[in-house]
């Protein structure tokens, strides 16, 4: 009884050791590994996410009434202009289109704590950081970029992210934008060779309530994707300088094709909290049976 | 109570109220090079700091100056040569006077050794409208003390500077936001001040009273959108300091000079329709943009806006 309490105590006393590592850490930490090549599979939202969503299709996004008014604006010449034509699809977006995705861990050396998990998405050619060492968020004062400022942590197996400091940036691209204002959580769940990807978007200016959407993808094993973006603006259309593409208010040609293309009243082609939920599915069929 | 006090001494001050108010505390980041951004003051400030001394870009409001000295004298213990004011308004320049009297001028040659104050302070640059609104005509008392005047203005279209090994342009943007206005270019630092020609907290406060015009204030951005080059994939690169807000590069300009651009537009069909003034700034022109740029009160308000364009634009005709 006595060499068993003692081997027990031996047993903790050692594996603590093991777990804490020198300097009483444990270098290996929560959380599984999303290291490797991901590819998105496209069973959801397939022909937004494809080809683009129809102009003036705003159905199911939870839209203020400033956004809906930047949408209807919106003239998709603006990507002609110069300045448009290698935007990067924000971080809030970008998972949405087709891409690559690698990612990989980077640790100390010393102490082979978690720093950073890091991402490089071949679209646009983006690099990511999501900070895992308790990092502060920079100042108000700072610069915004297209993936943001990251900082993450393991809820058990589940990868969470919050990100500031977000470009305005894609909603949808059809003209709807959030604001530099916004804010992203987001949640990375691995099951085995899959990868959910849920992003929680948030934005006062543009959204009435939270914005949440996912992803799937699907681990790479073969190489020879393609990892590389070059993207070069050029004059596409000669026009006076400082010209910027817009619809004037209540002038946008294409307000009703998307609703009469497949015969849905306009209120639900302009979205709106209230379209994205179930229960709207009956009262849009009430108004088409009318 | 210090809030209050700061709005009192704005108030005798001309072009005032800054859309930003003081804060209790200044905050310093580094932009990129050599140059630097403080926040807190009022309007942003930008020092420049290198071997042969300090150069500063607008000097914030009178009551933060001494602890804009002292957040200057944590980036530099050189001297401060030079002070640049992007344009006249006094959360710009109300610090003229303190962090001028901080600094020092190198004179030399054999007549400045008999002028007394020649050396006396930091020089004061600015395009020479800032000098004439600052001043007043003869005989006329100014509410802006004489130490805070600009020492040296310029008439031509710029004057450019070697001052710790880099080039500086200022760059004067006619009838913008005032009559005034200034960019100021670090050439080496890849950083370009805009003063309020471009701010990311509110709409443009276009000063009639000060020479502001729509078309001035939409040429500048454009302007600016050609001096500031984006980095890799579209962001960084040059960046930009407003005169109040964060720091930005060319894709967060692109998306202000769209909305002025917009804005603008908007207005000059509205005086084509036959708008009064009042049906225009009642039409809801700029509702897309005000949960963004729409200051609640005071300078910058949606209405403000859309009602200088208008008078901008009826005054072109």
């Amino acid at each position: 009884m006595k060499l068993r309490l003692t081997s027990l105590g031996l047993g903790i006393a050692l594996g603590s050791a093991f777990a804490q590592g020198p300097g009483g850490y444990n270098p290996v930490g929560p959380g599984v590994s999303l290291a490797g090549n991901w590819g998105p599979v496209f069973h959801e939202d397939a022909h937004e996410r494809g080809p683009g969503p129809e102009l003036v299709n705003y159905l199911g996004l939870p839209i203020t009434d400033g956004a809906r008014m930047y949408g209807l604006a919106w003239d998709a010449s603006r990507f002609t202009v110069p300045e448009h034509q290698c935007e990067v699809h924000i971080v809030s977006y970008i998972y949405r289109g087709p891409y690559n995705l690698r990612i990989w861990e980077e640790h100390d050396p010393d102490s082979q704590k978690l720093v950073a998990i890091k991402q490089y998405i071949d679209n646009y050619q983006q690099t990511r950081t999501i900070w895992m060492d308790d990092r502060p968020h920079p100042s108000d004062a700072a610069p915004h970029t297209w993936m943001g400022f990251s900082t993450g942590k393991w809820e058990a197996n589940i990868l969470t992210v919050s990100t500031t400091h977000l470009k305005w940036g894609w909603i949808r691209r059809n003209g709807l934008r959030h604001t530099d204002q916004a804010t992203l959580t987001e949640h990375f769940i691995r099951h085995g060779d899959n990868l959910t990807h849920v992003s929680i978007l948030t934005d006062p200016i543009t959204l009435t309530e939270p914005l949440i959407k996912t992803q799937d993808l699907v681990l790479r094993i073969q190489n020879g994707q393609a990892w590389l973006y070059p993207c070069e603006p050029v004059v596409e259309i000669e026009r006076p300088r400082g010209t910027v593409p817009h619809y004037l208010p209540g002038e946008n040609p294409f307000l009703h094709e998307f609703a009469d293309q497949y015969k849905i009243p306009l209120d639900a082609a302009l979205g709106g909290a209230e379209t994205s939920y179930p229960e709207y599915q009956s009262k849009l069929k009430k108004a088409t049976a009318k | 109570m210090k809030r209050l006090a700061v709005a009192v001494v704005l108030a005798g001050l001309p072009g005032v109220a800054p859309a930003q108010p003081p804060s209790a505390e200044l905050q310093t980041l580094k932009v990129q090079g050599n140059v630097y951004l403080i926040t807190g003051a009022g309007g942003n400030i930008a020092v420049q700091t290198g071997n042969q001394g300090v150069l500063v870009v607008d000097t914030g409001v009178a009551a933060m100056a001494d602890k804009v000295v002292a957040a200057i004298r944590k980036l530099s213990d050189k001297p401060i040569q030079y002070v640049i004011n992007t344009h006249v308004h006094a959360d710009h320049t109300g610090g003229n006077e303190a962090v001028r009297k901080a600094g020092l001028t190198y004179v030399g040659a054999n007549v400045t050794g008999n002028l007394t104050d020649a050396g006396v302070g930091a020089q004061v640059y600015a395009q020479d409208n800032v000098l004439k609104r600052m001043s007043a005509p003869s005989g006329v008392q100014t509410g802006v003390p004489f130490g805070a005047w600009p020492t040296e203005t310029f008439l031509s279209g710029r004057k450019q500077l070697f001052f710790n090994g880099e080039p500086i342009e200022i760059i004067h943007q006619p009838a913008a936001h005032t009559d005034g206005d200034s960019l100021v270019l670090f050439r080496r630092s890849d950083v370009v001040v805009s003063g309020d020609i471009f701010v990311t907290t509110s709409f443009p406060f276009i000063d009639l009273d000060r020479g502001g015009n729509i078309q001035g204030e939409a040429d500048a951005l454009n302007n600016l959108m050609e001096i500031a080059i984006p980095g890799v994939q579209d962001e960084g690169g040059t960046y930009i300091i407003p005169g109040h807000g964060r720091i930005s590069d060319q894709p967060d300009l692109l998306e202000y000079r769209d909305m002025v651009t917009i804005i603008r537009d908007r207005v000059q069909a509205s005086i084509k329709k036959g708008m009064t003034l009042e049906e225009a700034k009642a039409a809801g022109l700029t509702r897309d943009y005000d949960g963004r740029y729409g200051a609640k009160s005071g300078f910058g308000t949606g209405e403000m806006f859309v009602e200088a364009i208008y008078k901008s634009l009826i005054k072109k005709k």
